[in-house]
């Protein structure tokens, strides 16, 4: 079952190549059922590859061929399969191929149908690539084709100045990261002298005793790039501005899988981050502060797609937590949950989206429930999920990390009231959102509210699809810590193990943190309920309260303006000061030559007056001289 | 016979080639321009004779019958321009053909 693994990858992209080279002129609309049929292909092959795998299985790899060979560094295009991959593969093209069936019904309108459906199989193809992958530079190469793939499709509506400006401020911030990735690559390279997964882990423990510094800068620089790409603090302003893309592309690449790229690539290095306990711990606390920080800006946006970005950038914080912490298993654990719920929340904005004629403001929605009950019941389940309420799927990934941080002891103390803050925060921006879309009055105009309707059942039928998962994904990992997801990545984070960071908590332990958990996620409900249904107190004397941090939170803490005026204010300010050098000391140069050559060419005119005897006079008057020359001087 | 002294050959050679060579630079009318380097081309000849006479030397005198083919075969050609140019231009004045070009 092994030897075709390669028809996971190759199936998108046979879609992609169908589509980008006949989709324009020929396919038009079909290119949406080619897409849904390569992806469903790679959807059906990881399945029957999950299967013949077997419950524990040892990692495998496949060598296509040799993509690079130069001195002593060889690079094969190798796909991986284990346990990790294959939990990944599972996500990624079981969401794709939901996503794909909705964007059927979300696209159908519109006359970019064929491209979208060009781009998103392309998408596809990276991930899966980017997940298989057994090297770090092929790792690094489909690591930047998802970044491409995100830029095409935030940009895809690029007749909107908006669009196209978050475009590029996505692939300029992931740039960022990038480089720190880059550097990490080469280092990798330079100390462990190969690329490939298996031989840098088997190196680990010795760089670890001969250079821990080395390889603390190494984990550390790697997660320079995951911070880039899962949209970490300081580096998570573009994910909310990616929100200009088409729902279903916020839903599958913005929140489900390629933000994730970071939590997986963390987690597949875990061999090597156990041995640096300074790079894990600023993995945690920066995990930690931006699921806070995140959080609480979530709290104060009106754009229904945007408190979700700022989710989607706080819940991936606590996946990096839980990666600081060395609960691994927790952290993918809620990655995959994460992808199902939030694929799900996002799919169902963009119904509600579809149904109210592109209205993204919650301040004008409310009173929905009633005209799109498939979208309503199915959008309160993934709220509950993200909330953390027992028994959906979202409560045990978040409950297991939580956890992981009381268990983890000393700085873990701390991380877990920034944890359990961010939860609280997250069941109160969750809800409030339900509440201001759903229910209560609604405050569009009449005529608008009696044109909302349900999406059709291309769309519905995902929705309720993923709403399932959304219930259910959770007890992969029940009981906590014994569920089935650890026993099937036990051996793919037997480092962390080996390293002492496994912690077995005690029952009552578990139960406690769960009844805490569940008193949380419900505190957080009431208040949103209290506040935005029951309106005591009324939302607007909220802000009145303390208008600077209502101020504060509504303008994202100002750091898009600081990085406007800074970064972006401080790069024009550079290109206009060599713009300044190059028209005036460059071109000043460059004209100052053609100057000096235009007044020889005035001087010397002078003398081609045409006049015969002019010439003849200076024809006499040259061998005048010579002759004089040659009587007077040569003796 | 008598034969005069070199200088008197080269002072008359001198002479024409100066007065050609003037007539040359201050002139306007083509036609005497063309006169005048006609002169100065005697003005060689004699040079060249004299040099042949003093030196006892036939080849001066052949260069000058060679010369004079070459200036004969000149006029020819220098004549059929200056007619085509004035029937063209409708002019032999010098100052005014300065275009260097049809």
């Amino acid at each position: 079952m092994i030897n075709v693994a390669w028809l996971v990858p190759l199936l998108p992209f046979i879609a992609f190549a169908i589509n980008g080279l006949f989709g324009r002129a020929y396919l038009k609309k079909t290119t949406g059922l080619v897409a849904n049929a390569g992806v469903l292909g790679a959807l059906v092959v990881t399945v029957l590859l999950f299967l013949a795998q077997g419950g524990h299985p040892e990692p495998e790899t496949v060598t296509l061929w040799t993509w690079a060979a130069s001195g002593d560094l060889t690079v094969n295009l190798d796909l991986r399969v284990d346990a990790l991959t294959l939990v990944m593969l599972l996500v990624v093209t079981s969401v794709s191929f939901m996503v794909h069936v909705y964007s059927i019904g979300y696209m159908a309108h519109d006359p970019g149908f064929w491209r979208f459906f060009t781009y998103l199989p392309l998408f596809v193809f990276a991930m899966i690539m980017l997940v298989m992958a057994n090297n770090l530079l092929v790792l690094f190469v489909f690591w930047e084709a998802v970044g491409l793939c995100s830029y095409l499709l935030i940009g895809f509506w690029f007749e909107r100045r908006s669009a196209s400006a978050a475009a590029v401020k996505a692939f300029l911030t992931n740039r960022i990261g990038d480089v720190g990735f880059l550097i990490g690559l080469i280092l990798v390279w330079h100390v462990f002298g190969t690329l490939d997964y298996d031989e840098i882990f088997a190196q680990a423990p010795a760089v670890a005793s001969a250079m821990p510094g080395m390889l603390t800068i190494i984990c550390l620089t790697l997660f320079v790039g995951a911070m880039g790409k899962s949209a970490q603090f300081p580096l998570h302003v573009w994910l909310p501005d990616a929100m200009e893309g088409p729902t279903p592309v916020s839903a599958l690449i913005h929140a489900a899988t390629m933000v994730t790229a970071g939590v997986y690539m963390v987690a597949r290095f875990n061999p090597l981050y156990v041995f640096s306990a300074d790079a894990m711990i600023v993995v945690a606390l920066v995990g930690a502060f931006t699921a806070l920080f995140a959080a609480t800006i979530g709290l104060a946006q009106n754009d229904i797609k945007r408190v979700l970005a700022y989710s989607t950038v706080s819940q991936l914080g606590l996946m990096f937590m839980a990666l600081g912490v060395g609960a691994f298993t927790a952290a993918i654990f809620h990655l995959a949950t994460h992808a199902f719920f939030k694929g799900l929340l996002f799919l169902g904005s963009g119904s509600v989206i579809h149904g109210t004629d592109e209205e993204q403001d919650m301040q004008r929605m409310g009173g929905l429930f009633g005209k799109m009950r498939v979208t309503g019941t199915t959008y309160i389940i993934g709220g509950l999920a993200l909330s953390g309420i027992i028994p959906l799927a979202g409560f045990w990934s978040k409950d297991e990390l939580l956890g992981a941080t009381l268990l983890a002891g000393g700085a873990g103390y701390l991380l877990f009231a920034m944890g359990a803050l961010a939860s609280l925060l997250t069941a109160v921006y969750t809800f409030r959102m339900i509440f201001l879309t759903f229910f209560g009055s609604t405050r569009m105009e009449a005529d608008r509210f009696s044109h909302v309707h349900e999406s059709p059942a291309v769309m519905t039928i995902p929705l309720l699809i993923l709403a399932v998962g959304a219930l259910f994904a959770g007890f992969v990992g029940v009981p906590p810590e014994h569920g089935l997801i650890h026993d099937y990545l036990h051996d793919t984070f037997l480092a962390a193990e080996a390293a002492g960071l496994m912690h077995a908590p005690s029952t009552a332990f578990v139960v406690t943190l769960m009844a805490i958990s569940t008193v949380i996620a419900v505190f957080g409900i009431l208040i949103a309920f209290s506040i935005y249904l029951r309106k005591r107190p009324a939302p607007e004397t909220i802000g009145g309260a303390a208008p600077f941090i209502h101020a504060l939170l509504v303008n994202k803490y100002y750091l898009d303006d600081l990085y406007d005026l800074v970064v972006a204010g401080g790069t024009r300010s550079i290109g206009w000061l060599l713009a300044w050098f190059d028209l005036n000391v460059v071109d000043g140069l460059v004209n100052l030559v053609g100057v000096v050559v235009s007044l020889a060419g005035n001087g010397l005119r002078r003398f081609q007056t045409g006049r015969l005897e002019n010439y003849a006079f200076s024809v006499a008057l040259g061998t005048a001289l010579v002759l004089a020359f040659y009587i007077f001087m040569v003796r | 016979m008598i034969i005069p002294a070199l200088e008197y050959y080269l002072l008359l050679g001198a002479a024409l080639f100066v007065i050609g060579l003037l007539g040359v630079l201050v002139r306007r009318n083509l036609l005497i321009v063309f006169m005048s380097i006609e002169l100065i081309l005697l003005g060689a000849n004699v040079t060249f004779v004299g040099f042949a006479v003093a030196l006892n030397n036939m080849l001066g005198q052949a260069f000058v019958i060679f010369s004079l083919t070459v200036a004969a075969a000149e006029a020819a050609v220098g004549l059929a321009i200056i007619v085509a140019l004035a029937r063209h231009r409708e002019t032999l004045n010098v100052d005014e053909i300065d275009t260097l070009r049809g």
